[in-house]
């Protein structure tokens, strides 16, 4: 087993071609960024009733997908699997990187963007919301602080596993404080759940190793590197775990709403009465983003091909943003019980399921946040050495 | 000696504007406000109006306390800055008195997405419409470049839609 | 170049207008039921500071509330400048009239619905910048001087109270600032109550002679809500929530 090398990528055209299209879409979102500041959110599709939308979708994917991406080097430092320590700097560099692109999405889209220096000085610090501002913040700090004691030599290992570990339990609590979020309200029987949080956390395993096997693919391939087969299998297998551990905690989570009278009319509109909301939720959620994946993993002669792990990644993004719909989307359609009992009407919607069709400078600026993330990737592993030169399983000592 | 009287009469000559205590013309051109002056002076107001009007600003929001000194309604009791036509312009006029300072400093104000910058009973709605670009460009094309091009010809800047970007 | 008038007339017209502002106490007098008048609600102008002695509060009877009757949302709108632009969905709202169906009975009735002034606000919990904020004497309000627009508070509050204003707005009434970006709700009318006025919508459901809006102070025991509330029954909406609101409901 040779030591491993790290080495910038070499921008050659397809490298080139790439950061092009991710700067146009970085161009398109930040157009459209203009566009609503200058018209007001009413040119977008959210309304009074339905008021996070598409982009709080991408922007909390990136975010628990954030968290998770930094899973690979926590591995390493916190839990001692030294066979995936040449994938760790990338690990952190993406976690950096994916936060930084969903909160550029979260802050574009404020009402007032302008005041994002009010946002960054007073504090309610009863808000989960506020707290989160903290841990986001700081997780860039930390993660970085990370990144460094990696890179630089003559660093001993032990410091390098203390900053692991505090990345590693910040980014849990930064991950619960994102579940907080929806599991803190109160008012809307699609939340207000502790499980919110461990169920994020759950998430953002998921949607974090996948977001991190597809960019570790993409960019060996970019830069002509090899990736070892056994080690892509790992991945995969690690990934089939998380998978599970997301059905589980939405089992869980529904389960327990049916039961409760309460809040079951909130589980007969997600499971069978919301429209596109239950068709998201069985096909997207649980079938593309649960049963589809683990089916390609386990797959008795596929499921032995590295292409396996890329495929089912692919599935749990897509399943991802279905089931983060659901939550964001679905939970706010859905009307709140203010008078149970009665049958309520009024022009302000009350008691009617709200209605929500996301529209161009939405999707645009969503995708603009992904692009912002993958950019931020792509220009960490040009500039710096990142990514090692050879991640085929002889070379990471994975022999069989 | 004779370019030593030549120096003295070039500084002489330099000197004699400020000798006729003329206000330079490319300092704003303010609006002169009706009604008693503020007691500390323009100066005064001038450095700390924007301190004087946050800290009010809490004390009415939060405390309800309204007898404030820096109360923004109460600015336009006297600093309604009015146009040619003598009507009252809004922010979105570069006549409005807080913009002949602001447009010269380049300080954007952002009182006036929310607040209203004339004082109660005057009608922004057609002040705001008549500051549109394509009600000025009469008879031609709203988006017509020539045209646009003959009011900047005359002049007229076109100031738009209230700092909005 | 600019031509400014230095002769403003309408100086003279501006301080009668203040002053015919601060007078505005003397009309606070209502009749509320035969016989029972309210000279003040509790405020002089001079002591027109929040009172965290005072609770206002609303005390709304549905069994006097008209089905085809909207006067107190025309009256906050014309109060506060706010009016819809044909959009349902995005237009904001601060009251709104509400019709209840029992289910199991089938009895109708309507009834307004606007931000509750809760004791425990969760809109005020939940703001990350504390724009959204309870002043001392129970008026849950924004202040978007500090507002971000990031809607969080509208997820969270239990009644839809919250509207954010999706367009750019012009002409608004100068006690009543608001601006694209913000989120606003019902404020009590407090630049009303802080002169010893009643809200917009008392005053117009009281003119219509109606009278199912009561407008007062919760913590005076002698004021006509207070004994109302005392004497008769009356609900907090979600009271599963624990949230104790100021307004109460009657007669649903």
């Amino acid at each position: 087993m040779e030591r491993t090398i790290y080495r910038e990528i070499k921008a050659t055209r397809p490298v080139w071609g790439m950061a092009v299209m991710l700067g146009a879409f970085i161009a398109a979102a930040l157009g459209s960024f203009f566009y609503v500041e200058h018209y007001g959110h009413i040119v977008t599709g959210m309304n009074n009733q339905v008021v996070w939308g598409l982009p709080h979708v991408f922007a909390i994917f990136l975010i628990v997908a954030a968290s998770g991406a930094l899973n690979v080097a926590s591995i390493v430092s916190v839990f001692d699997r030294t066979d995936y320590k040449p994938l760790a700097r990338l690990s952190a560099l993406l976690a950096m990187a994916l936060l930084v692109g969903g909160l550029a999405v979260l802050v574009l889209d404020l009402g007032r963007p302008d005041r994002i220096i009010v946002a960054m000085t007073t504090y309610n610090f009863k808000s989960i919301f506020a707290w989160n501002i903290f841990l986001y913040t700081g997780f860039l700090g930390v993660v970085a602080l990370y990144l460094f004691a990696q890179m630089t030599v003559g660093i001993p290992y032990s410091r390098v596993r203390k900053a692991g570990t505090l990345a590693f339990v910040w980014r849990l609590a930064l991950t619960t404080g994102t579940g907080s979020i929806f599991g803190w309200l109160v008012a809307r029987p699609g939340y207000d759940a502790a499980i919110m949080a461990p169920m994020f956390i759950a998430m953002s395993f998921s949607f974090g190793l996948a977001m991190f096997i597809l960019v570790v693919t993409t960019l060996c391939r970019l830069s002509h590197r090899p990736f070892g087969d056994l080690l892509m299998l790992r991945l995969g297998r690690l990934l089939a775990i998380f998978v599970a551990a997301v059905l589980y905690f939405t089992a869980v989570r529904h389960l327990t709403n049916l039961y409760a009278t309460e809040h079951r009319a909130f589980e007969i509109f997600t499971l069978t009465a919301g429209g596109s909301i239950t068709t998201l939720f069985w096909l997207g959620q649980v079938f593309i983003g649960g049963l589809a994946p683990l089916m390609v993993l386990f797959h008795p002669s596929f499921g032995k091909s590295p292409k396996a792990p890329v495929v089912a990644s692919v599935l749990v993004v897509m399943g991802a943003f279905a089931q983060l719909y659901v939550i964001v989307i679905g939970g706010q359609a859905f009307p709140m019980p203010v008078f149970p009992g009665y049958e309520v009407s009024s022009n302000f919607f009350d008691g009617a399921v709200a209605s929500y069709s996301p529209r161009w400078p939405e999707l645009l600026l969503g995708l603009g946040g992904l692009a912002i993330a993958l950019f931020v990737t792509g220009l960490g592993v040009k500039i710096l050495r990142i990514l090692p030169t050879n991640l085929s399983d002889a070379n990471v000592g994975l022999n069989r | 000696m004779p370019r030593l009287l030549l120096v003295f009469a070039l500084l002489i000559a330099a000197m004699s504007p400020a000798l006729a205590q003329e206000r330079s013309s490319l300092l704003p051109d303010i609006p002169k406000a009706t009604g008693a002056p503020h007691p500390e002076g323009n100066e005064y107001w001038r450095r700390n109006h924007m301190d004087l009007m946050r800290h009010d600003r809490d004390l009415t929001m939060r405390d309800g306390d309204r007898d404030v000194g820096a109360s923004l309604k109460s600015c336009f009791d006297c600093h309604a800055a009015t146009n040619s036509a003598g009507a009252i312009v809004t922010y979105e006029s570069e006549q409005h008195f807080c913009r002949t300072c602001h447009d010269y400093v380049a300080v954007k104000v952002d009182c006036f997405m929310c607040h209203r910058s004339t004082p109660d009973g005057v009608d922004e709605g057609a002040a705001h419409a008549a500051t549109l670009p394509q009600t000025r460009l009469q008879g031609a094309d709203g988006t017509s470049i020539i045209a646009y091009l003959r009011l900047v010809g005359q002049g007229d800047t076109g100031q738009g839609i209230q700092g909005n970007d | 170049m600019t031509d400014v008038n230095p002769d403003n007339s309408q100086k003279g017209a501006d301080i009668s207008r203040r002053d015919f502002l601060r007078s505005g106490a003397a009309v606070a007098t209502a009749t509320l039921a035969p016989g029972v008048t309210l000279i003040a609600f509790g405020g002089s102008p001079a002591e027109a500071k929040a009172d965290a002695g005072k609770r206002w509060g609303l005390l709304i009877d549905a069994n006097k509330c008209a089905s085809d009757c909207s006067a107190c949302v025309s009256a906050c709108s014309t109060e506060n400048g706010w009016k819809g632009n044909g959009n349902a969905e995005t237009d904001v709202q601060w009251i709104r009239k509400i019709t209840l169906n029992n289910t199991e009975t089938g009895r109708e009735v309507t009834m307004p619905m606007m931000c509750q002034h809760c004791e425990e606000p969760p809109c005020v919990d939940v703001c990350p910048t504390g724009a959204s904020f309870k002043r001392e004497d129970g008026i849950v309000l924004v202040d978007k001087h500090t507002c971000i627009g990031c809607r969080y508070c509208m997820m969270a509050c239990p009644f839809k109270a919250r509207s954010f204003v999706h367009e750019p707005v012009n002409n608004q009434k100068s006690h009543a600032p608001r601006g694209q970006g913000t989120v606003e709700s019902c404020t009590l009318c407090v630049h009303r109550v802080d002169k010893g006025g009643v809200p917009a919508c008392v005053e117009a459901c009281e003119a219509t002679g109606h009278g199912a809006i009561i407008f007062g102070d919760l913590k005076d025991p002698q004021s006509d809500i207070a004994k109302r509330l005392a004497e008769y029954q009356s609900v907090a909406l979600r009271p599963d929530l624990d949230l104790n609101p100021g307004v109460r409901y009657s007669g649903l």
